[in-house]
């Protein structure tokens, strides 16, 4: 059932000058899956992710998509397999225009992104796509609003509809809900599960209402190395768990 | 939109009618410095990237220009187009070295090459050292308009600038131009919907780099020698002045900015002398203190707040 695994990681080490941020993570995340990675602060989450979309180089082990080895790829490589990831504080393009920010994204399909003699207005061509890209997200009416003043969760929100406009087969999202009042938390946990059909989620969250409400499987990282892995019912039962983790927090 | 055309075609007939009123080597001077600085505003405030050693495009294209025309006699318009193509591929190697960093060690690479370059051009036998690449003709337009007469040159590097200015804006809005701009917001979520970033940084650095080429050889043109001055970090850091007090990032603040250190340079030149350098330091910090978007970009902030438009 190799094919029912969309990302694979074998022995996944990562070492910054003898300090082990990731131990030995062998992680197997299935197709059409919501996959969430858990763990307390340090606990290598981000730098999990940072691997898997080759931000860093992992100092030993493999990372296979679709059966395909792609641990000694680029990162833009990455990205264009269909791997898009989102980062813990927002990644927008701040003094662009919510319309430009998802048509940066649709544009690289058009192969025209090095011709510097031709005029932008060949980009309104992708207009109607991105408007459909942000009416999925809610965002239609603020297209043409410079980015920077969008509030938080909205920001959060256009940058899911720009990972979206690359149609990956796989999102990877840092802590999407981070630093959101109860209302934009509820928006985006809807959003995730909405975006999340036809394809395969792989985040990190700290909100464990959002984990238990829409993740199928659950990793626990803890020091860098895999604690636990199964469903919320299962792994939120595991003693080592909740000694390392659900303890603290779900007290 | 039309509005805009409207102020194009008015800037564009008072330059047609400058050479009346003003010095047209002055004008000329500060044309060419105008698109020496738009060259480098294409890097620093469409992909955010501070080049220390922009001086080294200009002067190499200004010795490569004087020594084509002079010595092997290539005809003014080939000499300039080979001189720009020479400023090019060197931007093409200082970039593809300086690209690999970000930042301040991106600038001090680029200082770093542009020094050795530097070194090169005072000991090479070719470049006259610190007397300069001397008398170069100005020969013939296409074999028929004779140059030497500062009108007729005129309006050939008015022309040279139009084009120049035209393609640079082309540049900034197109789908290339869009990418650098997301770059220059956020680099890694430009990496991560899948552009090889280092690619678009390369190809704006050789587009700048030639065009700066463009305005050095020009220069060599106007002046009828090519100077170590220009070669020198003095004028990397000059350009750095101008664009800033222009407006980074803005069409024209560095033909603004190039303008208003020109003129106030060739002004105070013979009244103040060596004080030159104190007064456009003072500018500088002022710039820096009060007016940080620069004369264009607090005009343009002013014109939106005047009318309204958040």
């Amino acid at each position: 059932m190799a094919e029912d695994c969309i990302l694979e990681t074998r022995n996944l080490v990562k070492e910054f000058k003898g300090f082990i941020a990731v131990n030995d993570v062998s992680l197997k995340v299935r197709r059409g899956h919501i996959h969430a990675l858990i763990g307390p602060n340090g606990a290598g989450k981000t730098t999990v992710f940072n691997l898997l979309t080759k931000f860093l180089a992992p100092t030993r082990g493999h990372i296979q998509f679709n059966g395909q080895d792609i641990t000694p790829e680029r990162p833009a490589q990455i990205a264009r397999r269909g791997i898009v990831r989102s980062f813990q504080i927002s990644a927008v393009f701040p003094h662009l225009t919510v319309l430009e920010n998802v048509r940066i994204a649709l544009q690289r399909k058009l192969g025209i992104s090095f011709h510097f003699w031709r005029s932008d207005k060949t980009l309104n061509a992708l207009d109607g796509r991105a408007m459909e890209l942000l009416a999925q997200v809610g965002l239609e009416s603020f297209a043409g609003m410079v980015t920077v003043e969008l509030p938080y969760g909205r920001k959060r929100a256009l940058e899911i509809a720009t990972t979206l406009a690359l149609e990956p087969e796989l999102m990877l999202l840092d802590e999407p809900t981070q630093g959101m009042g109860h209302e934009d938390v509820g928006l985006v946990k809807d959003l995730i599960k909405k975006v999340s059909a036809n394809r395969t989620v792989l985040m990190v969250e700290h909100n464990m209402g959002v984990v238990a409400d829409i993740s199928d499987t659950i990793t626990v990282l803890a020091r860098g190395a895999v604690l636990a892995e199964g469903p919320y019912a299962e792994v939120s039962k595991n003693p080592a768990v909740v000694e390392a983790y659900m303890g603290t927090t779900q007290a | 939109m039309n509005r805009k055309r409207v102020g194009y075609a008015f800037l564009l007939a008072l330059m047609l009618v400058a050479p009346a009123v003003v010095y047209p080597v002055l004008v000329m001077k500060i044309l060419c410095f105008a698109l020496f600085a738009c060259a480098f505003n294409l890097l620093i405030g469409y992909t955010g990237l501070l080049s220390f050693g922009h001086a080294i495009f200009l002067g190499t294209a200004g010795y490569v220009a004087g020594h084509s025309i002079k010595v092997w006699g290539f005809p003014p318009e080939l000499g300039l187009i080979f001189a720009a193509l020479a400023a090019a591929a060197l931007g093409w190697v200082i970039g593809s070295l300086a690209i690999r960093r970000s930042g301040i060690y991106f600038a001090m690479i680029t200082l770093a090459l542009a020094q050795m370059m530097y070194f090169f051009f005072l000991q090479a036998p070719f470049t006259g050292g610190e007397d300069g690449l001397q008398d170069v003709p100005r020969g013939k337009l296409l074999g028929v308009v004779d140059l030497a007469d500062d009108y007729n040159l005129y309006y050939f590097v008015l022309a040279i600038f139009v084009f120049a200015f035209w393609l640079i804006h082309r540049t900034i809005h197109s789908p290339f131009g869009q990418v650098l701009k997301a770059i220059r917001e956020n680099e890694a979520r430009a990496i991560s919907l899948g552009y090889d970033v280092a690619k678009y940084k390369l190809l704006a650095f050789v587009l700048s780099a030639g065009l700066a080429g463009l305005a050095g050889a020009t220069k060599t043109l106007v002046f009828r020698f090519a100077t170590l001055t220009d070669a020198h970090w003095h004028t990397s850091g000059e350009v750095v002045l101008m664009t800033l007090l222009g407006g980074m990032g803005t069409v024209f603040g560095p033909v603004v900015g190039a303008a208003t250190i020109i003129t106030l340079q060739n002004e105070l030149a013979d009244k103040v002398g060596s004080l030159v350098t104190v007064i456009m330091g003072a500018i500088f910090v002022v710039c820096v203190l009060a007016f940080r978007r620069g004369i264009v970009g607090e005009l343009g902030a002013l014109y939106k707040r005047m009318t309204g438009t958040r």
